[in-house]
């Protein structure tokens, strides 16, 4: 049985008295305690700033030649945070309230109450760090509204926040590595988690340069390393993002949550061919001012400009009223879906929407003139002023849309269609963040979050910076004051050594394939057999034959894989190899997990379970739990389940109508 | 926009690694769509390779959308190529026309050892920053966000310093490797900020001796590093290093 410590007494109580009763490590111990963080993104590099700032001994790992550069640095449009800034009646309750709302009811209230109650303490955080955070001319902090809610808590730095806001904790982790209190590792793997007596004590790590294997002790080991989007092989994630830490845990004993819930964001840049090795977003925040649309009619292939308006359907705002543009994200990719599956897509594919600027230009022109009290300003003059002010908004996302599409979207609507982007099933975690193995915890992205089915956006980069800076100080303590006689095991112990065989076999067994098909082409494959039967709506059938050819696409992977070059020596393809082994496995669970979940909740839409109008319908008698998958062996899993206990929020169907 | 395909001549960098030396190889990929990205083409080219059993050409690369600073190909004779204002991965292949010939290196400076091929080590851009690139604060310090108004033009100038990626480009562009232009752009935007007030002197000091210790050259004021950078950071900013600097050198005890 799984059991999330979740601490008695009332929601607003329970983390002021946890961090009140919790235990805590005097420095003169905490200077003998040795903690891994493996990945150095928002939570990681957070993580491991606090850490070595409270004087543990912190070793950090990360795949890319430098922490600044983890996939946390493309998030574009925001983070939240219950300020009430804008005196809109925002609230920790409300961003609470939300954030289940959001997530369909598939998150745990006493990590999300938590969530709001330290989101204010993030934007504090950083502003004192020095992030530039966009702001009004009286000097104070700008917010702009994001999907999902209807008052302004997204704190924002252009389209850049997560860049500014990784910097900001990378700066952090620096002075600490300055300070010798962390030691950071960059081109380093994490291949495997070390167990020793049940508790997770170490890791095997592959410095990427040379390929050597390393064994790394210590007293905890805590996994930062991001979501596991790329099993779709085409995503919004960066090239180098992977499951391989979070998996390998998984193997050796974590369970694996949820793995089913994935975020599929409405607003990216179509795929324009075969070639296409990622999709990049367009920030939702463009929601707030494009107006999204497709013809009214089917199969038009008129330019957006030679239709008029009142042939245009602008669904969102039809389907629903109250939120119009702004619905969540499952709800708005999901209408994309349908419009083009009905035939009204545009571009030359057909599987993309609009996405309109033209009416916010005028608006936004119109209020320019208006601060200069003229009100005969040409229309041109208008469009002209509008412009500047969208520029000024969102200038970098139309600069880099004009970049890869080659069109101006000052001029044309951009053309946008769903693709997928975060991931919020992960390995289990319990209050703490603790896994059900003593000793490893998860945080950010990679672990079950916070968000349920469905993450509203400006939420992760919140949920990143909250576990790091605000929750793992407290926690990490409370289990590591039971460990302070606890002497550092030397990495000579058989534990270590049978890990570190266990990866040098594996190495080596993938470079003695020497196949036929390289290592992209396994994964495009896997990719699109993801994609096609657990993307945006799934049926059993269909998951049916996706488990059968994933097995198979498994055994011709480990039979026919060509990966070049040498094992002792900088080999991308040999990681990369590494990394899709694992996302192969994932896939068959992700599918497993689907077929399980006989409902649609958030982004799952099983299409056998619909409201009459499409809408997702839950099952809360029946599914209302966490699925934690504990794995058995190959291709076998056991299902635990953590029932949800709402105390305080009355779960109702999601309604944006 | 119309789309094209074309082929392509393409003379790339290879070296095993720092200890080897490197030279040029000549390579040919056709049918490539104008839509690809750079690097799309080069994932042609390197499924080509490793096909015909050949070694695949290592780059860096991640977010390939123009924010993490890893890509680094030094492409005719320009960091991240020809267009302004962009980065290796945004480069698309409507840049490019049939028969086109195209020279790719990786960034050369004597602080940025190369690690493979077009791979090369920019790890002392870390200590750099490690040097004084920061404010101490520790978390949970922090007043109220809103209890410190800044003029929205200082936030948006410190703001504009702070866009900078690490990419190196402007090492790679200057004929000293001088890593000036992103110095500058770590010392302007916590000077234009006033909570980087209290550390002001001693970070640029740090911060500039650290940069002379890795090796990177004196400026010379050429101006190639603004002109090639993806974020078009602004010389001004190494105005405003030189007034730091020399600032804190006047006042220091
Ligand atoms: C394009 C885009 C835009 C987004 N915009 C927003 C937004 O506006 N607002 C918002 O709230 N969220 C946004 N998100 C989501 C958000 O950015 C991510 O969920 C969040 O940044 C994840 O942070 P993280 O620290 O958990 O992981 P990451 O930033 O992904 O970091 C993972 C770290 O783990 C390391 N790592 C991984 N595997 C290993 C291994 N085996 N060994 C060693 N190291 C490893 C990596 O090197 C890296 O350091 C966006 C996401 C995308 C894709
Ligand atoms: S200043 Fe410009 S060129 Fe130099 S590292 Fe920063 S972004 Fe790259
Ligand atoms: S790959 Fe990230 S900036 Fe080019």
């Amino acid at each position: 049985m799984l059991d999330a410590k979740i601490p008695a007494g009332p929601l607003d109580d329970k983390w002021v008295d946890y961090k009140g009763h919790c235990k805590l490590v005097n420095p003169a111990n905490k200077r003998k305690l040795e903690v891994i963080i493996v990945g150095t993104g928002l939570a990681g590099a957070s993580a491991a700033a606090s850490l070595g700032e409270l004087g543990y001994k912190v070793k950090a790992f990360c795949f890319q030649d430098s922490p600044r550069r983890a996939h946390s640095i493309a998030a574009q449009g925001g983070i939240n945070a219950a300020k009430n800034y804008q005196n809109d009646g925002d609230s920790v309750f409300r961003l609470f309230y939300d954030t289940i709302k959001g997530g369909d009811y598939r998150a745990r209230e006493s990590n999300v109450h938590r969530l709001a109650e330290v989101s204010a303490n993030i934007i504090d955080q950083c502003v004192a760090q020095g992030v530039p955070f966009a702001r009004e001319y009286g000097g104070l902090l700008s917010n702009r509204s994001f999907g999902g809610t209807q008052v302004q808590r997204t704190f924002y730095a252009a389209g850049q926040t997560g860049q500014q806001l990784l910097i900001g904790a990378y700066q952090a982790l620096e002075r600490q590595v300055a300070l010798g209190n962390v030691k950071m590792y960059s081109r380093h793997e994490m291949l495997e988690v070390v167990k020793i007596d049940g508790k997770a004590r170490g890791i095997i790590a592959r410095d990427l340069v040379n390929g050597t294997l390393e064994r790394h002790f210590g007293h905890a080991v805590l996994l930062c390393t991001g979501g596991y989007g790329n099993v779709f092989y085409l995503s919004t994630n960066a090239m180098g993002s992977n499951v391989t830490a979070a998996w390998k845990a998984h193997k050796k004993g974590a369970a694996f949550a949820n793995p089913c819930f994935t975020q599929i964001h409405p607003t990216c840049i179509p795929v324009s061919g075969d070639h296409q090795s990622k999709l990049t977003l367009m920030s939702e925040s463009l929601r707030n001012d494009g107006r999204i649309w497709v013809p009214k009619a089917q199969g038009d292939n008129r330019k957006a400009s030679e239709i008029p308006e009142e042939e245009r359907d602008y669904y969102l705002e039809r389907r629903y009223p109250a939120f119009g543009n702004l619905v969540p994200r499952d709800v708005a990719s999901r209408a994309a879906k349908e419009r083009c599956d009905e035939g009204y897509g545009v571009g030359t594919s057909k599987q993309a929407v609009y996405l309109d600027f033209s009416a916010a230009i005028i608006r936004y022109g119109k209020i320019e003139a208006g601060k200069e009290g003229r009100d005969d300003v040409a229309e041109a003059e208008i469009i002209t002023m509008g412009k500047e002010v969208v520029k000024e908004k969102y200038g970098n996302l139309f600069d880099m849309y004009e970049k890869i599409t080659g069109e101006n979207p000052y001029e044309v609507p951009m053309r946008i269609y769903p693709a997928v982007h975060y991931t919020m099933g992960g390995l289990w975690v319990d209050y703490e963040l603790q896994t059900n193995v003593p000793g490893l915890y998860c945080l950010g992205e990679a672990n079950v979050s916070d968000h349920g089915a469905n993450r509203l956006g400006a939420s992760a980069l919140m949920q990143g910076l909250a576990d790091g800076y605000f929750v793992i100080p407290y926690t990490l303590g409370n289990s590591l004051a039971d460990e302070i006689y606890a002497k550092a095991i030397e990495t000579t112990h058989p534990a270590f050594e049978a890990a570190e065989k266990e990866v040098s076999d594996r190495i080596n067994k993938l470079m003695s394939i020497k196949g036929n098909q390289t290592v992209e082409s396994f994964h495009k494959r896997l990719g699109k057999i993801i994609w096609e039967k657990c993307g945006m709506a799934r049926n059993e059938k269909g998951l049916k034959e996706a488990i059968a050819e994933v097995q198979a696409l498994k055994k011709e992977f480990w039979s026919d894989v060509k990966i070049p070059g040498e094992i002792n020596e900088m080999n991308p393809e040999l990681d990369k190899a590494n990394r899709v082994a694992d996302f192969i496995e994932l896939g068959e669970l992700m599918c497993i997990d689907a077929l399980n979940r006989n409902e649609s909740c958030g982004g799952h839409f099983r299409e056998e379970y619909q409201t009459p109008d499409g809408e997702a319908l839950r099952d809360d008698a029946n599914y209302m739990y966490v699925a934690a998958w504990e794995y058995k062996g190959e291709s076998n899993w056991e299902l635990n389940k953590e029932p949800l206990v709402y105390d305080v929020i009355k779960p109702t169907q999601r309604n944006y109508k | 926009m119309e789309h094209y395909h074309m082929n392509l001549n393409l003379k790339v960098w290879r070296q095993k690694n720092c200890k080897t030396k490197g030279e040029f190889k000549l390579y040919r990929v056709e049918n490539i769509s104008s839509e690809m990205s750079f690097l799309e083409m080069f994932d042609v080219l390197n499924e080509q390779l490793i096909r015909d059993g050949d070694d695949p050409i290592t780059f860096d690369h991640d977010c390939r959308e123009g924010i993490c600073g890893a890509c680094s190909m030094y492409i005719n004779g320009k960091p991240h190529g020809p267009w302004q204002a962009n980065t290796t991965c945004q480069l698309h292949m409507r840049a490019f026309k049939d028969g086109d010939t195209v020279v790719v290196e990786p960034w050369r400076a004597d602080a940025f050892p190369v690690i493979k091929d077009l791979m090369v080590d920019r790890s002392a851009f870390d200590r750099i920053i490690q040097a004084g690139g920061y404010i101490s604060v520790n978390t949970g310090n922090a007043v109220d966000g809103n209890s410190l108004p800044i003029p929205k033009d200082d936030a948006d100038a410190s703001f504009a310093a702070a866009m900078c990626i690490g990419c190196g480009a402007c090492v790679a562009a200057c004929k000293n490797s001088s890593a000036m232009l992103f110095l500058s752009a770590k010392v302007s935007h916590l000077a234009l900020l006033p909570q980087g007030n209290p550390e002001r002197k001693s970070r640029v000091m740090n911060m500039v001796a650290q940069m002379d210790k890795e090796g990177f050259g004196a400026c010379t004021n050429t101006g190639a590093c603004e002109a090639t950078c993806p974020k078009e950071i602004s010389l001004s900013n190494i105005a405003r290093l030189n007034q730091e600097y020399l600032m804190a050198g006047l006042t220091e005890k």
